[in-house]
């Protein structure tokens, strides 16, 4: 590989309430692990965009954080959208994943405007319903990514467009809105998801899916990643898998 | 209202719920006594804050309740009062009935109150349901930083109840703030009573460099803190450019910090009165939490003397840095249950000039916080040099190793670091046969994994379960 990987976390010291950062680490673990260059270009409240970027990293945050960045995201929704059109792979978590979509409506009825990556909109819980909390296990919708694990933790529910695929369709957890069996979005390379904190770590075949977009971006040819195991996070992954199995709620609304 | 003998009557039940669970072997009964007590009399809260003479102070935040609490009662005791105190930290609700049947006897009777002052740890979340009804004489707050997510909600959820039960307190209590917290020390602006603030002036102790997790990054006004020093995530010394907020001086201060493996030197100021003390608990958090209990002495009026005397003899809570002597090696206990506990944890180790053997614990109950992601906002790669041994244990060892490898720990002298045993017995033994006689296991563990661990250290070194000890 001749040009590093372009990595650009987004308002990563304010969507950080989850531990988001972990997939930040990992990604620069396994991209160290393959031998592949990274360099971080972080952005955040008041940056520019930088000129280009290959993986775009964005977490969760509380109502209050959200309200902070939005406006901002949006105005920088058209760059976003264009990357995500050419193929620059992207990982929005949670509150990210929300403020990636059309809108979002928070607690206090106001609607934020999101960055139209993704054909999704989200309506905060309304008086009376529960968060969404709890142990994930779900079936991505990538051949290459297969099972995925992680936690929930969100009092919005997101419901898909007519544009949006869901990334993965769950057996044990919440899901989007807890009623319609679909997980997060995926748009091109863009892959919206409500699992949070520890996703990349503990989900190395989608860790590696987001490396070799990440690269197929920056190279302008479609990379595939030569074959690397990686046995500590796969045991981590089974774990949580084993967790979610036995204390997650199963699903059983109809998957669309 | 319910009855004085209905009270009474829930009190015994209480107490021999309590007898009961013991005798089973099925714990401590730090909570059960509580929930029968409870439920057969309602209002037993409020009625515990009348009882003890000398009033009630709470004691809460995210981080060094058990231990400030702990470090209160032992100045309490020091100026003549009885501290009655909830134990192991039992801080919700449930856990307060509890102390109050264990001040009862069996006969549900409670003597010597007017000699007492209750001091009482409350869950941050707790808080705003009991505060009102507690009526507390001083309040407590020590820090707010993010924790259990899965159970408490968002941050400022928890901030904002605390703000309303300050408002909401009749007669208004005295409130000793952490000043070097702005989500603590804003919390001024709300007090109707008399505050008293405390925190650390010595920023020689302060970071280089911003933590990961920093929890209350902007003020009220909306505009973003600036920090001329950081202790620990956003605690520090701290203030506002747009609306002109800033760190109050402290009424009681460290105003000189000096930290060891062990422990620290420290010279502590009350307005006019200077004393020096030797913190026999290792971390800055063990410097905050000696400020805070003292500045809550200085609130009931106890001298500086007193008090610095009473923390400095204390020893420490219940599996806070406690110490065990076994197999020839010597096994210290952490807690640590979120990203700001860990990374002072982490720096408190590596203030010791030697190789880290470390058996660490990750658990995912309620009490732990069953997301366990929070692993990953704690800056353990400051870790990753000085490790010559880890064993990683608890329901999530695999999780607990990958974080880790992750943070780039490997080996020292091409032994394999990383060992993974969800099997707590067996962790216990790979970790200890691991440290060189003479040395030091230093074992870090989540809510439920401490107590755990802290059981099997307690048995083999034979020292007393923590519902027999003295409390």
């Amino acid at each position: 590989m001749s040009e590093p990987i372009r990595v650009v976390p987004l308002y990563g010291d304010v969507m950080n309430v989850y531990a988001d950062r972990g997939n930040l680490l990992a990604v620069q673990h396994r991209a160290a692990e393959r031998g592949i260059e990274v360099v971080v270009l972080p952005a955040s409240l008041g940056d520019p965009l930088p000129d280009g970027a290959d993986l775009v990293l964005i977490g969760g945050g509380q109502d209050r954080e959200q309200q902070r960045i939005a406006s901002e995201l949006a105005a920088h929704g058209a760059r976003l959208r264009d990357w995500a059109a050419e193929g620059v792979a992207m990982l929005a978590v949670c509150g990210g994943f929300q403020l990636f979509g059309r809108w979002y409506r928070d607690g206090d009825g106001e609607t934020l405007p999101g960055a139209g990556v993704f054909d999704v909109t989200t309506l905060a819980s309304g008086p009376g319903q529960p968060r969404c909390v709890g142990d994930v296990l779900a079936a991505s919708a990538l051949a290459d990514v297969g099972a995925v694990v992680g936690f929930e933790n969100h009092g919005g529910r997101t419901y898909l467009g007519p544009e949006a695929r869901p990334f993965a369709i769950v057996e044990f957890g919440w899901g989007n809105n807890g009623a319609d069996g679909t997980e997060g979005a995926i748009y091109n390379a863009a892959i919206g998801t409500y699992l949070h904190g520890s996703v990349l770590p503990k989900n190395p075949r989608l860790l590696d899916h987001l490396l070799a977009a990440a690269l197929t971006h920056r190279s302008g040819r479609q990379v595939e990643l030569p074959a690397l195991p990686s046995p500590v996070a796969e045991r981590a992954h089974e774990a949580a898998a084993a967790v979610a199995r036995q204390r997650g709620f199963p699903f059983l609304g109809l998957a669309r | 209202m319910s009855s004085p003998l209905r009270r009474r009557a829930a009190l015994v039940a209480g107490h021999l719920a309590g007898e009961a669970t013991r005798r089973l072997g099925r714990g401590g009964g730090t909570a059960l006594p509580g929930l029968v007590a409870g439920s057969l009399a309602p209002d037993l809260v409020e009625n515990l804050a009348s009882l003890p003479g000398h009033g009630l102070v709470t004691v809460t935040g995210t981080n060094g309740k058990t231990t400030t609490t702990h470090l209160l009662a032992e100045i309490a005791r020091a100026a003549g009062m009885r501290p009655l105190t909830n134990r192991s930290g039992s801080n919700l609700e449930r856990g307060l009935v509890t102390a109050y049947v264990d001040a009862a006897g069996a006969d549900g009777a409670v003597s010597g109150a007017e000699d007492a002052l209750g001091v009482l740890e409350v869950d941050e979340a707790v808080l705003p349901t009991v505060f009102v009804r507690l009526k507390p004489r001083a309040a407590v707050f020590l820090n707010l930083f993010r924790d259990q997510l899965d159970r408490y909600g968002e941050i400022d959820s928890v901030a904002d109840g605390w703000a309303r039960a300050i408002e909401s307190a009749q007669p208004p209590p005295t409130l000793v703030l952490n000043a070097d917290d702005p989500s603590v020390a804003l919390l001024a602006e709300r007090a109707t009573g008399r505050v008293i603030t405390f925190g650390i002036d010595d920023t020689t102790v302060a970071l280089k460099a911003a933590e990961q997790a920093s929890d209350a990054r902007f003020c009220i006004c909306g505009h973003r803190f600036t920090h001329d020093h950081i202790f620990v995530s956003h605690v520090g010394h701290w203030r506002c450019t747009a609306c002109g907020r800033s760190r109050p001086t402290p009424d009681v201060a460290a105003t000189r910090v000096h930290l060891d493996a062990d422990g620290s030197d420290i010279e502590v100021r009350a307005g006019d009165e200077i004393a020096t003390l030797r913190v026999p608990t290792a971390g800055l958090y063990s410097v905050t939490n000696v400020v805070a209990a003292i500045a809550a002495g200085l609130a009931l009026d106890v001298p500086l003397a007193t008090s610095v005397a009473a923390v400095s003899a204390a020893g420490p809570a219940f599996g806070r840095q406690e110490r065990f002597a076994i197999e020839g090696r010597q096994v210290r206990v952490w807690l640590a249950k979120n990203p700001a506990g860990l990374n002072e944890i982490a720096r408190a180790l590596t203030a010791a000039d030697r190789d880290l053997y470390l058996l660490a614990i990750l658990n995912d109950g309620i009490q732990d916080g069953k997301d366990v992601s929070w692993i990953y906002d704690a800056d353990i790669e400051h870790l990753a040099g000085r490790i010559a041994a880890l064993t990683c244990s608890g329901a999530r060892a695999e999780e607990l190793a990958l974080r880790f490898a992750i943070a780039g720990v490997q080996g020292v002298g091409g032994v394999e670091a990383t060992t993974v045993t969800p099997h707590l017995h067996a962790a216990l033994n790979d970790a200890i046969w691991r440290v060189p006689e003479g040395g030091t296991l230093d074992v870090v563990a989540t809510y439920t994994a401490m107590i755990e661990v802290r059981g099997m250290l307690a048995e083999r070194a034979g020292v007393a379960a923590y519902w027999e000890q003295a409390r």
